[in-house]
């Protein structure tokens, strides 16, 4: 993939593109993608193409999903929150989305659990899960002013608190019914629950097409609260609109292929970095695109190089902290 | 000195309380009877009252080793599970057991300690270079290079099928405690004993280097010696009983709240609470669920994040 891609480079003649830097990149980005896109699809293919190209195809569908849902959230929640290295998943959105599941086998019992179908059980599980993050989200943000560092440092320790609540409660469950929410926990980029697709393309859709309607607002948001405010976003309302269309993407890639930290970070911060605006017109697609490239092209080594013997999370952690720390060092969070 | 007396007697009931609780039958009545019951007396030789001087001697352990972090990195907001040191530890056990699988207990200790000084050693490097230091960066860089050391424990781990083991050492658990399997800790024991004697110099250092130098003292020797303490209580009870979260972060601070900060008052205080905390966590754990047991590591994960809260949020947070 690598080298294909530096040949690309090399051949896109630059001076007749009359394009913007941004415009440009987002282009190459994309073809990129469909370029990976068609390598997976057609690599090692040895056999039946009946099989390969449902079999292949899901896979991609649900990483395309996947990767759009945390490149979108993230730079959307980055935009509300007005810094770059808050991320929803750091702020324990996906700890809370576990919790959240958990608690209902807790609670209701896996009988109960199990006789709804599981697109309806997912709905349900969304929708929970977007009125608790709204409701603790907008405690932590609205109120008074708290420093970047402590809504951090926050975030991360809700997180802990939301996964050894969930842990607490699955010691406490019956085994066998443990056994059940584990497999429903138990979701990786390999073993994704296919039932849950097109509920989850559905969500998606409709969060994009509520973010869409409101997209106007973006570039004012990241002019900070008060500045927002004084240009006539009603900034309460559209605030909740978008934490709650977070909440809606998190909960889709969380059920679909289990919590990734820092891949959000990592993809958000390279867009900033290439496409070097403000402008979401760029940041989004282009952050997007990035996503798609590292998810497909990093399961691609993951599948062939490593030969399943990694995870692909595992690497993800390993670069993002780093880049956390990088972040950090380089005094961009006290921006 | 009176009250201290009296949290000691707390400390005290709390540790008769976890003698006598767990599935076979051992009570008051059938070990002081006139004809003891010999199952029991086993039992309680065997296994209670080892598991509850392990909870004892760990829980103060880890908290005097929280304390002496906050002060040496001069950050309130800083212990073993902050800073790297415990996936630095886990990471050292991890290699021994794949490098050398005959090694002794003791021997993984060590290993397990050279880690964490380096991952603590390093932490400390990386804050040097932080040029606008807020309280909360520290933590934060801590989590991040806790995080990115255990991504690279988790690789090797997940190639050579020690997944399990690596969880068993990450979460807290007294439930495995024999007689024979806890006496490492007391080198932990020994150490915090060094930790009191040593507590004004730890208070002095924790003015930073100049004032340090000024009085005469020698501020690298005094940083060495707790950087090996902490090092060296961290690896022994991860080795011995699993990662506490929290623990050394949540109990020093809230003694802080109430006694202040100096260190030679305040570490029987920090020592007794630790104890109790532990304790009390562990007898929740294994009450709620009887008889089943739920790991110290997730009550102590639960209770300690929202005290962790609590403190980060309260009105009138030094740090909002």
């Amino acid at each position: 993939m690598s080298l294909e891609s530096l040949a690309i480079t090399n051949r896109v003649p630059q001076k007749t593109l009359s394009l913007s830097r941004p415009a440009k990149i987002t282009l190459l980005l994309s073809l990129f993608v469909a370029l990976t896109i068609f390598a997976f699809m057609t690599v090692d293919v040895k056999g039946n193409w009946d099989f390969v190209i449902p079999f292949r195809g899901t896979k991609i569908a649900a990483m395309a999903l996947v990767g759009y849902a945390i490149a979108v959230s993230t730079v959307l929640f980055q935009t509300i929150t007005n810094n770059r290295i808050l991320t929803p998943s750091v702020m324990g959105f996906d700890a809370m989305y576990v919790l959240i599941q958990t608690a209902l086998v807790f609670l209701l019992g896996t009988q109960r659990m199990m006789a709804l179908s599981p697109q309806l059980r997912f709905v349900i599980e969304v929708v929970l899960m977007v009125s608790f993050a709204a409701l603790l989200y907008r405690w932590l943000f609205g109120g008074p002013r708290r420093s970047l560092h402590l809504l951090v440092l926050c975030g991360l320790i809700f997180g802990v608190l939301f996964r050894s609540l969930a842990s607490f409660m699955q010691r406490i469950i019956d085994p066998n019914e443990f056994a059940v929410l584990q497999d429903m926990l138990f979701a990786s980029f390999n073993s994704f629950d296919r039932d849950l697709l097109v509920v989850s393309v559905v969500l998606v859709f409709a969060a994009s097409a509520v973010a869409w309607r409101i997209r106007h607002t973006f570039d004012v948001l990241t002019l900070g609260r008060e500045t927002a405010i004084s240009l006539g976003v009603d900034y309460r309302r559209v605030v909740s609109i978008i934490l709650a269309v977070i909440a809606i993407l998190v909960s889709v890639s969380t059920a679909l292929v289990g919590p990734v930290t820092f891949f959000g970070l990592l993809v958000a911060n390279m867009a900033y970095q290439l496409t070097d605006t403000y402008k979401h017109r760029w940041n989004l697609p282009c952050a997007a695109a990035l996503s798609l490239l590292f998810l497909i092209g990093g399961q691609m080594v993951v599948e062939r190089v490593f030969s399943f013997n990694t995870s692909l999370s595992i690497i993800v952690e390993f670069l993002g902290g780093l880049m956390f720390i990088i972040l950090l060092v380089r005094g961009v969070a006290s921006r | 000195m009176k009250q201290l007396a009296l949290a000691a007697a707390a400390v005290i009931v709390l540790a008769v309380i976890s003698l006598f609780i767990g599935v076979s039958d051992v009570t008051p009545q059938s070990l002081l009877s006139p004809s003891p019951d010999d199952r029991a007396v086993q039992v309680l030789l065997i296994s209670r009252i080892p598991r509850t001087l392990a909870l004892v001697i760990s829980g103060s352990a880890m908290a005097v080793t929280g304390m002496i972090m906050q002060i040496l990195a001069r950050n309130r907001f800083v212990e073993p599970s902050t800073a790297g040191t415990v996936e630095a530890a886990s990471m050292g056990i991890l290699v021994v057991t794949v490098l050398a699988p005959g090694a002794s207990v003791f021997g993984k200790m060590l290993v397990a300690s050279a880690f964490a000084l380096a991952g603590t050693a390093l932490f400390l490097r990386i804050l040097q270079q932080i040029p606008l230091r807020s309280v909360l960066v520290v933590p934060l860089v801590g989590l991040m290079l806790g995080g990115v050391i255990n991504a690279i424990t988790t690789f090797f781990a997940y190639r050579l099928d020690l997944l399990q083991s690596l969880n068993a050492w990450m979460t807290g658990n007294f439930s495995g405690i024999l007689r024979g399997r806890y006496e490492l800790l007391w080198i932990s024991f020994a150490l915090m004993v060094v930790a009191y004697i040593a507590a004004d110099r730890f208070t002095v250092a924790g003015m930073g280097q100049d004032f340090t130098t000024n009085l005469g003292m020698n501020y690298r020797r005094v940083m060495t010696l707790g950087l090996i303490i902490v090092s060296m209580v961290t690896a022994v009870v991860v080795v011995t009983v699993g990662m506490i979260p929290f623990l050394g972060l949540v109990v020093p601070n809230l003694v802080r709240l109430i006694f202040g900060d100096n260190l030679r008052r305040t570490v029987p205080w920090i020592a007794l609470s630790g104890a109790g905390f532990v304790l009390a966590c562990d007898i929740i754990g294994r009450v709620v669920r009887y008889p089943y047991e739920i790991p110290i590591g997730v009550v102590v994960g639960v209770i300690g994040s929202a005290l962790f809260l609590y403190l980060l949020l309260r009105r009138n947070a030094y740090v909002a």
